[in-house]
């Protein structure tokens, strides 16, 4: 066990922990604006990357090439599923929304189940079998690429909230929801768009960490608690939070994994998330609220 | 026996009478096949029930209550299996076991001030934590699955849980007979009432002086503790068990649909709900075997779709519209 190995690991970790955070990211997006939690984050998430399966066996098309248009094709998903069926649902209690959205990632799992069959899909890129080294310490090229991906889209995210008029719109209605509709913002409208720019960014990650990873119909449960664990360890509603957390749990899974066996590697992001809501309630970059 | 059925309307009464009179009786004409459907129906309107303690009663939205019923399988599995313990008696340190770390949840929770979707999620690292470490918990079979011996059996052995599904059967309907009872009972006392105004608003509850982070606590001890022996027929029933099955969140999903579909927070909608979720599986299972369609996931999704139209058309559940519809309100005219 040489000091490049952990560090193979570790870095390996944090790669990963970016697409991570871009996944989160998304899904603290969404619960920040419309006060909506997506149970059905992960789910959407396995949609993106059986459309990159579809893609690149049909035309064969890189996932780097595919970044934009599926995750247009989720935003379209997000956008209609908040019009359609989420809006009704937005003063209704907790349980309520947990349940519609239950259901929404049960026909989800099965839908994709019944095109695509149980089996774990996966794609050869062409550096799939790449990797950089760095003074003796050895980096998968595709994790280097999904992740500098990731952080692009989470960087065009930050400046869209942060610049744009729509963005600041949306912020306005996270901030004040009457507030909002006294000064005539169309909340309906911008709560949609901000569903579907969250779906945007699961799609965006779903479609990256296909140049890393198989998927399974089923996978899509794990995916989602993974974002919860994220979201609430960087701090619920916080942008920068999600990516911070998506970094820490993929580094935590990653050694954990290497240090103790794989299979208990999850413990460890529960064991953090749970020293998280005990001592830290608002995350570690979230902001303390009454 | 007055208390009991005080502020019950006439109808309703004779309603119940009628049901429990034919769930009683249809062993007497039912074939195995629906023997096995009731017990079904039966296994969650019992742990849904006891999971409306918590959150229909009390307001804490649990989504790990398959931690519950977990370590009540396993406990009394374990004792039956390596020390020969019945599991009419090894369903107490089972309870015991289940009360305790609903207690410790719910301790951590409460104290640190955790609620709302937060506790929710706390709820499902728990029973994550549960699942990955009987995974490594090599002494219960970890991720191979632990298995209760079976045996042809050629009368019922009561004492020892080993027998045919009519006697399963009847252990369920009389815990979710108990069960109802219990929760109707519990509604009228002072608990029921302080439960009541703590999930309508803690904050005025707490103004009023009732001791919220007490009364949360008992809610969550207790509706753990009753859950585990949900878990015990499971364990005994199916004679195996798999971290990777009995934690799973979906387990857990699986087991609070039925109240909320039913009606969160009403008697009669746990039990309502079992049977129309299990009525639906499997009637849709019947669809598709008649139309001679066998595709992975067709049943599922269908299934969705129905609980997403119920879910989105009638928001607080079936029972209260239906209760309406059956003029079981209470009699009008008569106080309370």
């Amino acid at each position: 066990m040489t000091t490049e190995v952990v560090l193979k690991i570790a870095i390996s970790g944090v790669l990963t922990g970016l697409v991570y955070g871009l996944m989160a990211l998304g899904l603290s997006v969404i619960f920040g604006v419309v006060r909506v939690v997506n149970f059905a984050h992960g789910e959407m998430m396995t949609i993106a990357m059986y459309l990159v399966i579809v893609f690149f066996s049909a035309l064969g098309l890189d996932p780097l090439l595919m970044l934009v248009p599926i995750s247009a094709v989720l935003f379209a998903l997000g956008y209609l599923m908040q019009r359609a069926i989420i809006n009704p649902f937005i003063n209704r209690p907790e349980h309520s929304q947990f349940m519609l959205l239950v259901a929404v990632a049960l026909i989800m799992v099965n839908a994709l189940l019944l095109i695509f069959g149980p089996d774990s899909q996966g794609i050869t890129t062409s550096y799939s079998f790449d990797s950089f080294d760095v003074g003796g310490v050895i980096i998968d090229a595709g994790k280097v690429y999904a992740a500098i991906a990731a952080l692009i889209v989470a960087v065009a995210l930050f400046a869209f909230f942060r610049l744009t008029l729509t963005g600041k719109a949306i912020r306005a209605c996270a901030d004040n929801y009457n507030g909002a509709l006294v000064v005539g913002l169309d909340v309906k409208r911008l709560y949609a768009l901000t569903f579907g720019i969250g779906a945007a960014c699961v799609g965006a990650a779903g479609t990256m960490l296909m140049i890393v990873t198989d998927v399974t119909p089923a996978i899509g449960p794990a995916y989602t608690l993974l974002a919860f664990v994220i979201v609430i360890t960087g701090g619920l509603g916080s942008m920068p939070g999600a990516i911070v957390g998506g970094i820490l749990i993929g580094l935590t899974e990653a050694l954990g994994g290497f240090f103790f066996t794989p299979s208990a590697k999850t413990m460890f992001s529960f064991a953090i998330l749970v020293l998280v809501l005990l001592f830290r309630p608002q995350g570690i970059m979230g902001r303390k609220t009454a | 026996m007055k208390y009991l059925f005080e502020d019950v309307s006439r109808n309703a009464l004779i309603l119940l009478a009628l049901l429990l009179a034919a769930l009683v009786a249809a062993p007497l004409v039912a074939n195995d096949y629906l023997i096995i459907v009731l017990i079904t129906i039966l296994y969650f309107a019992y742990a849904g029930q006891c999971w409306n303690i918590m959150m229909g009663f009390a307001g804490q939205l649990s989504l790990g209550h398959a931690l519950y019923i977990g370590l009540g399988a396993y406990v009394t599995a374990a004792l039956y299996v390596k020390f020969g313990v019945s599991p009419w008696i090894g369903l107490w340190p089972a309870l015991v076991v289940a009360g305790a770390v609903g207690g410790i949840i719910g301790f951590l929770a409460f104290r640190f001030g955790v609620s709302g979707v937060y506790f929710a999620i706390l709820t499902i690292a728990f029973a994550e934590f549960a699942r990955i470490g009987f995974d490594h918990f090599s002494w219960v079979g970890g991720s191979g699955g632990y298995f209760l011996p079976v045996a042809n059996y050629t009368q019922n052995d009561f004492f020892n849980l080993r027998g045919s599904q009519r006697m399963f059967y009847y252990i369920l309907l009389a815990m979710t007979v108990l069960a109802f009872i219990l929760c109707h009972l519990l509604l009228r006392s002072r608990a029921g009432y302080y439960w009541l105004a703590i999930r309508e608003s803690p904050e005025a509850a707490e103004a009023l002086g009732i001791n919220i982070f007490r009364y949360k606590m008992y809610a969550v001890v207790l509706s753990a503790a009753l859950t585990s022996i949900g878990g015990v027929i499971f364990a005994f029933f199916y004679n195996n068990l798999f971290p990777e099955q009995v934690f799973h969140i979906s387990r857990s999903i699986e087991l609070i649909l039925g109240p909320i579909i039913g009606g969160i927070g009403t008697l009669f909608g746990p039990i309502v709900g079992a049977f129309l979720l299990t009525g639906l599986a499997e009637g849709l299972r019947e669809i598709m075997l008649r139309l001679g369609i066998d595709l992975p996931g067709m049943k599922q999704v269908f299934y969705g779709i129905c609980l997403l139209v119920v879910i989105m058309f009638l928001p607080e559940g079936v029972w209260p519209p239906l209760k309406k519809k059956l003029g079981l309100d209470r009699d009008p005219g008569k106080k309370n």
